[in-house]
């Protein structure tokens, strides 16, 4: 198994931690930054596989990637707004489910 | 017996979520391994675009391929993608947060660092703009590098003149996307296509267009870590 491959599965693997992240936490913080590991195994894969074209690697999946990065920290920046907002009107960090009220 | 332990288990709410989290994460790694086998049963040898990115390189103003890409090839997505960092600010400017700056005093350890790095920090992103064009580095490092720089300076305590945070600020922040669009709609005009750079003139185009997404990305990381409207922080 070449290089690229293995670090695409630990790619995968920085993914689904992070999926279980999402779900299990309920606070909102926990999930912010399970979704920015999420989105980094998902850089990572790209950016694996991009060195199976050779001795260059193909230069497609890296300016994607670079651009998802910053688009990444703007959303992480306005979620984490987000959040704050919900903490100073609630007094909470975590959504609460309707059904339970 | 068993029957009664069933109930037991159903009514015990921890045990409940600790049966629920085992099974979430049964199911989350069998999604793992699903993905597993799609990524291993690619081929290993795959050219992509690479070639193609290889044989129009000449032709793009740079030869950083990257930066070729980036800006050239696929300009319309880095476009669009500057719009997204000023979109996600005009959302945390409209929840009409005021900025939380912290009075604190910086340690001298903090205030120490700042002055020697910032100057530093401002040099290696003017270097990796100019760099851009035929090695690893460009607009966005550049501006992360500066946005870095701006995050640091206000953590050492350091506030820009209010003088500075309407217009001038504004300006700033839409300078990168406005000369994209400039230049889109120039070349609309002038070759019917958007961003379709004039073969000979690409690579100063670029370097201007990364010139100006640089400032831009930087102050708006920056501006973003602050997390409200500087304005508001004042007339408070």
């Amino acid at each position: 198994m070449s290089l690229a491959f293995t670090y695409a599965l630990i790619g995968v693997g920085l993914f689904t931690m992070g999926l279980y992240a999402l779900i299990v936490h309920a606070h909102l913080l926990r999930k912010i930054l399970a979704l920015n590991i999420m989105g980094s195994g998902v850089f990572m894969i790209l950016v694996a596989l991009a060195k199976r074209s050779g001795d260059v690697p193909d230069p497609v999946p890296h300016a994607m990637v670079i651009t998802g990065i910053v688009v990444a920290v703007s959303a992480t920046a306005l979620a984490l707004t987000l959040m704050l907002k919900l903490n100073a009107t609630s007094g909470r960090a975590t959504l609460v489910d309707d059904r339970q009220d | 017996m068993s029957d009664q332990s069933k109930q037991g288990i159903s009514n015990d709410p921890a045990q409940i979520a600790a049966l629920v989290r085992v099974l979430i994460a049964l199911l989350v790694t069998g999604l793992g391994v699903v993905l597993a086998y799609v990524i291993l049963s690619l081929p290993s040898v795959a050219v992509g675009l690479s070639q193609v990115v290889n044989v129009h390189l000449q032709q793009s103003g740079v030869t950083n391929p990257v930066t070729a890409v980036l800006l050239n090839f696929r300009g319309y997505d880095t476009l669009l993608e500057m719009v997204v960092l000023l979109l996600a600010l005009m959302g945390v400017w409209a929840l009409g947060g005021a900025a939380h700056f912290h009075d604190d005093a910086p340690g001298p350890v903090l205030n120490t660092l700042a002055r020697l790095l910032v100057p530093v920090l401002i040099m290696v992103a003017a270097y990796l703009l100019w760099v851009g064009a035929h090695a690893p580095g460009g607009a966005f490092q550049a501006g992360s590098v500066l946005g870095a720089a701006g995050v640091l300076l206000l953590l050492a305590g350091w506030r820009p003149p209010i003088a500075l945070m309407a217009l001038p600020l504004r300006f700033v922040l839409v300078i990168g996307p406005a000369a994209f669009v400039a230049i889109a709609l120039g070349t609309l005009v002038s070759k019917g296509q958007l961003l379709a750079y004039p073969v000979n003139n690409a690579g100063l185009l670029i370097l201007v267009l990364e010139a100006a997404a640089t400032v831009s990305i930087g102050v708006t990381l920056a501006a973003l870590f602050v997390g409200g409207q500087p304005q508001d922080e004042q007339h408070k």
